[in-house]
């Protein structure tokens, strides 16, 4: 919504107006009131069409574009120099041992070619001696401390388990130095200094090389985000999984981060970098514990890999003793608390040792090429399709060689029937058993989604499911309570079942919740719904606030973010996540369901105001210090990200604990130093600095290092995964996958629909004319597109909203292939992912889907 | 009168989505493509096709497609070269127009299209004998012949809706106010604003298709960039009318419209001219004949 403040908007790595249709008219409200919107993309697409701007550009090659705005930045002095000095890290000096890419031939420092791994010393802060530590036990202390109190008391432990710990204590003496800094922004080491020599080859010229970009276009989207960003303006960036899916996926949207650091758009009304989702509620699934590595609340699930052996090491492992993460221990302990509830206490660490440990990646594409190697017996599949994802031969092979599968979804979709539809594979020869399960729609259950902007919404049934479709909820709350009875009286072998058996699944529905329908043993979504808000463990009255979470074992809740969703209102409980009708509260609409944190929905709003708490501007008004109530303010409603009576003009406590470590003026407190991360001293595995690299698979070299693609990309070396051939002429274009307005993911919502089978009836391949003519191949002919993992049949799509680019001086041609197909269904097609690969990020193993290689050939896939 | 009722399509901002085709199709429970039943998945399989125009498999409005978003690719001036300069993609959601004059409504020989009192057409199927005059009497192409019930069908302006006091469905659905439901005069203004406010950004191409409003400008972008456009009032004007950036014929409208019964009153003038001419030659004739006759009886009785 905030995007209607915007005074302009770069889309980039998203097509918006086709892929989130609804949330587009924000954007156009923003144009309407005159802002310039831009469209840097491989297609002119529906998106382009509504924008001011289209600029083309090389799928892959995003980072050079960004990387190229930020010298653009730096070079013309047009950074927001007061905004970089406070609010950054601009001026935090960096360990003098750190080396750039630039002196390292594309490395950082710390490179490990052995385990293709970087050690992170030589990026780290230059700070101030640390606190000399006081000797600790070896587990814990007694007597609850409060928090902020001097010396630590860390006396008489209990061995083995948190009983009695002071956590507060074991934090406070865990305090590392102070950041040492430059404000003159002189000095070699400072992040400014190195953010220049790291980007100075970064020209509009080499941005024409690299991304096929002309330079005047290129030029022009700099100086109109620079006209409409300062004290006055607000620019945004929008993207969506044209960002993510590359092997740079992370350090690419964190170079659009560098941009709207420099150019102070971050935590100001119309300004931010607008993450789209790609489904209705994934930020809630991601919020909720989707992820392989991250329970409820981004709170990590423990790995073997790390000290993580107990609860109190895991607890100071994943505790920052300078950021608002120095809450950890409440939310470890509450959701502890939640899952396994009366018995689980401190004397038995909350059953934290039931809790199975990371071994692994165990993310989508090292599953599959595990399942190809016979190690997983069953799978169960609910809303996912991988018979039509990534190098989805591979993938429906690998399901082969599971011995049973249970697909829950609305049709049988690809993945259901992998086993007898597919044309690769004999029926006769699939051994894996597959129970298909019917499920229920979104508005055949109670539950609820959290959109792009984490706003939750809660949502009521509308009508029974038909015949024996049945919700989610009910699938895994059933199989959790015959889980349980089945490890009630125990099993032979089996070990460690304290967590089994103590799983709470309290959520048998009252009565009055399912009068009304078919199915009586459906569970409770509201007493979901409440263990994820987090109650009072005693009374039940669940809490208004996470500053209400205990380290005890008092609270329970089963992700801390979404606390105060329910709020208790003079003993009423409020379920913000309700829709409150015909309630007019402004653009920022704080009773239109509920945004985590805390209902805060512009995040780190204090950099909205200047470091002494005044507006940037009067236009630009948003977050600001009221000096006589001592308070900061935000007439819009919305919440303050920032703690409410902290003066702008607090110095540094280099004794505080948490936020407390921070001065008045560092809005960014998830940081551990309060500041945007320039450079990133830690928390991605590939460097500190965006650095371009090509994509894994691609034509041509690297322009600007040595090192051609991320030395650290995950990938995988296994049979029916072979890539193509690097820079050779064997697949020499590009193409890039996406999606259509008219078609939702693998279709399994939209292709079985003939309302909208109708409008979209078959896959297509768009190439431009020129490449088409170089091909004979004329619109609407059939086309192969070949690469070393498959072939896929299209028909051509000949426009020239594709265009051929040049790069490097070299003519190169460019293709895209909308995904939605199948074998199954009424619009059915070839699978683009035939010819896609198992290629990953290094930091959070998205595979590399948008910027790939094919060759194209003219006829049929199969004459 | 201001209880008209109509829509301003304002293409400007059409995104193309076509959630308004679905809203059409699900509101007025049509089946897809060919009128098939829907539950036959092999039929319908079959009745899918990719027309490799553009965005657009729908092609044109029929009996089961009462609305259709039209795709126009403008990359560069020229389609033919590969200059790829001001490149434009318009889009644009059309219907029936619900005409002031309405040509299929004037044709109806049983009274079967009628004006309802929101001033759209309406259709009373149970009275419609399927005799096709109103497809030929539509300047724009709308109406068509439903081949399963044998009668016509076209956009009723979601007559039921509005009975209730809604809007029309594919209104609702529209997720940027493209497609806008409301009085023909509040529209009318909120057209006249927007025209304006395009004007007054430097994008000069826009004009409305339907009431003549005053404005005028020139395209700047696509093979007609430079030509001059002003506002249009067609056939007496439209109650769902448009904001367009090019010419009318560049979206498949005609630039001046006009009801083929309109060339009645020549047409019947002519002919009773000719009729006239004829029937006063030929008692001409028929005299002359007399008058010979007579001659020759006279002659003949001279000569006797």
């Amino acid at each position: 919504m905030d995007l209607q403040n915007s005074d302009a908007i770069v889309f980039m790595g998203s097509n918006m107006a086709e892929c989130h249709p609804v949330g587009f008219k924000w954007p156009m409200k923003a144009k309407a009131k005159g802002a310039t919107l831009i469209h840097v993309d491989p297609r002119f697409t529906r998106t382009s069409a509504m924008c001011d701007q289209y600029v083309p550009i090389r799928s892959g090659t995003d980072i050079a574009f960004l990387g190229g705005l930020v010298n653009y930045i730096l070079t013309n002095k047009k950074y927001f120099e007061e905004y970089v000095l406070s609010f950054t890290n601009a001026a935090t000096l960096i360990n003098a041992g750190f080396k750039d890419t630039e002196e390292n031939e594309g490395f950082f420092s710390g490179y490990n070619p052995q385990t293709r791994a970087y050690d992170r010393t030589t990026w780290q802060y230059q700070t101030t001696k640390a606190p000399e530590r006081v000797p600790e036990p070896p587990a814990g202390g007694t007597g609850q401390q409060k928090e902020g109190q001097e010396t630590p008391n860390l006396a008489a432990p209990v061995p083995g388990t948190v009983k009695g710990v002071n956590f507060a204590a074991l934090i406070a003496n865990r305090l590392p130095g102070v950041p040492l800094q430059d404000k003159t922004l002189t000095d070699p080491n400072t992040v400014f200094q190195l953010l220049k020599k790291h980007y100075a080859r970064y020209t509009p010229e080499m941005v024409e090389k690299i991304c096929g970009t002309p330079r005047e276009l290129f030029i022009k989207v700099a100086d109109t985000l620079i006209a409409n960003s300062g004290r006055d303006k607000t620019s945004a960036f929008v993207y969506a999984v044209g960002w993510t899916q590359h092997t740079t996926g992370v350090q690419l949207i964190r170079t659009a981060g560098l941009v709207q650091l420099l150019l102070g758009n971050i935590g100001r009304p119309g300004g931010g970098i607008m993450a789209l989702r790609g489904h209705a509620s994934i930020q809630g699934s991601t919020d909720i514990a989707s992820l392989y590595n991250i329970y409820p609340g981004y709170l990590n699930v423990p790995d073997a890999s790390k000290t993580h052996d107990t609860l109190l090491n895991y607890i100071l492992t994943e505790t920052q003793p300078t950021s608002f993460w120095s809450n950890t221990p409440a939310y470890v302990i509450s959701q502890l608390k939640a899952w396994f509830g009366d018995n689980a206490t401190a004397d038995n660490d909350y059953f934290y040792d039931t809790l199975p440990k990371l071994t692994a990646d165990h993310s989508h594409l090292p599953v599959m090429v595990e399942m190809s190697q016979g190690k997983i017996e069953g799978m169960i599949l609910t809303g996912q399709n991988p018979a039509t994802s990534l190098n989805s031969k591979f993938q429906r092979t690998a399901m082969t060689k599971l011995k049973w599968l249970v697909v829950l979804d609305f049709y049988e979709t690809e993945s259901a029937v992998f086993w007898k539809n597919t044309p690769d594979i004999a029926a006769a020869d699939v051994q894996t058993e597959v129970f298909f399960l019917p499920a229920a729609h979104i508005a055949e259950k109670d539950g609820s989604m959290t959109q792009t902007q984490r706003t939750i919404q809660y949502h009521k049934k509308a009508s029974d499911p038909p015949g024996d479709a049945r919700s989610d909820l009910f699938f895994w709350y059933d199989l959790g309570l015959r889980l349980k009875k089945l490890y009630a009286a125990g099993r032979p072998g089996a070990k460690n079942l304290d967590g089994i058996k103590n799983m709470t699944l309290d959520y048998a529905p009252d009565a009055t919740e399912v009068a009304e329908w078919v199915h009586k043993d459906e569970p409770s979504a509201l007493k979901i719904f409440k263990e994820i808000n987090g109650y009072d463990y005693k009374t039940k009255v669940p809490l208004n606030s996470f500053a209400n979470l205990q380290a005890d074992g008092s609270t329970a809740c089963g992700a801390w973010i979404y606390t105060g969703m329910l709020q208790n209102v003079n003993g009423q409980i409020v379920n913000r996540g309700e829709m409150l009708p015909g309630k007019n509260d402004g653009w920022v609409s704080p009773n239109w369901g509920w945004a985590w944190p805390a209902n805060r929905h512009q995040l780190y709003n204090r950099a909205s105001a200047d470091p002494k708490g005044a507006p940037w501007s009067d236009k630009k008004k948003y977050t600001y210090w009221d000096a006589a109530a001592k308070t900061w303010k935000n007439d819009p409603g919305d919440g303050i990200d920032f703690t409410a009576t902290k003066d702008p003009s607090t110095p540094a406590n280099p004794n505080g604990i948490g936020v407390a470590f921070h001065d008045g003026a560092s809005p960014f407190l998830l940081k551990k130093d309060g500041k945007g991360w320039l450079f990133a001293y830690e928390g991605l595995s590939d460097g500190p600095l965006p650095t371009h690299y090509e994509p894994w698979e691609s034509p041509v070299k690297n322009l600007l290092y040595k090192q051609d693609r991320n030395p650290i990309a995950k990938f995988y070396d296994v049979p029916g995964n072979k890539y193509n051939e690097y820079a050779g002429s064997q697949f020499p274009t590009v193409i890039t996958t996406y999606r259509l307005t008219e078609h939702h993911l693998s279709g399994v919502m939209t292709r079985w629909l003939p309302w909208l089978a109708e409008l979209m009836p078959e896959l297509f391949i768009e190439i431009s004319p020129e490449f088409a003519k170089e091909k004979t191949i004329a619109n609407g002919d059939y086309v192969r597109v070949i690469s070393e993992r498959g072939v896929t049949e299209a028909r051509a799509l000949v426009t020239k909203r594709l265009r051929p680019l040049m790069v490097n001086g070299q003519t190169l041609h460019q293709v895209g292939m909308p995904w939605h197909w199948g074998y199954q269904g009424i619009a059915t097609g070839d699978i683009v992912n035939n010819i896609t690969s198992f290629v990953a990020d290094p930091n959070v193993s998205i595979h590399e889907g948008k910027a790939f290689t094919c060759r194209i050939e003219k006829g049929r896939a199969q004459a | 009168m201001s209880d008209l009722r109509g829509m301003f399509v304002d293409t400007s901002i059409c995104t193309g989505c076509k959630a308004c085709q679905v809203a059409c199709k699900e509101w007025n429970e049509m089946a897809p493509g060919v009128p098939l039943p829907m539950e036959d998945e092999a039929a319908v399989r079959e009745h899918r096709a990719f027309t490799g125009n553009s965005y657009d498999n729908t092609s044109h409005l029929s009996a089961t497609n009462w609305r259709h978003v039209k795709f126009i690719e403008q990359i560069g001036p020229d389609p033919r070269s590969s200059d790829r300069s001001d490149p434009r993609w318009l889009m644009m959601s059309d219907s029936c127009k619900h005409c002031v004059q309405a040509g299929c409504l004037e044709v109806c020989p049983t009274g079967a299209l009628y004006r309802t009192e929101f001033g759209s057409v309406d259709i009373h199927q149970d009275v419609c004998i399927g005799c096709r005059y109103c497809v030929g009497a539509c300047p724009f192409g709308v109406i068509a012949f439903n081949n399963r019930t044998g009668r016509v069908n076209k956009c009723i302006l979601c007559q039921d809706r509005l009975e209730i006091g809604m809007g029309t469905a594919c209104a609702k659905a529209c997720p940027t106010s493209s497609l806008v439901f409301g009085t023909v005069s509040e529209l009318q203004s909120m057209a006249s604003d927007r025209v304006k406010l395009l004007h007054s950004r430097g994008q000069t191409d826009a004009y409305i298709y339907g009431w003549d409003l005053g404005n005028s400008g020139k395209i700047t972008a696509g093979p007609n960039k430079g030509a001059a456009v002003k506002d249009v009032e067609v056939v007496g004007g439209l109650n769902v009318f448009y904001l367009l950036l090019d010419k009318p014929e560049v979206y498949g409208l005609p630039a001046h419209a006009s009801l083929p019964q309109r060339n009645f009153v020549p047409s019947a003038g002519v002919a009773l001219i000719s009729a006239a001419v004829l029937g006063v030659t030929g008692l001409a004739a028929f005299r002359r004949r007399r008058m010979d006759e007579n001659a020759a009886d006279q002659g003949g009785s001279n000569a006797n």
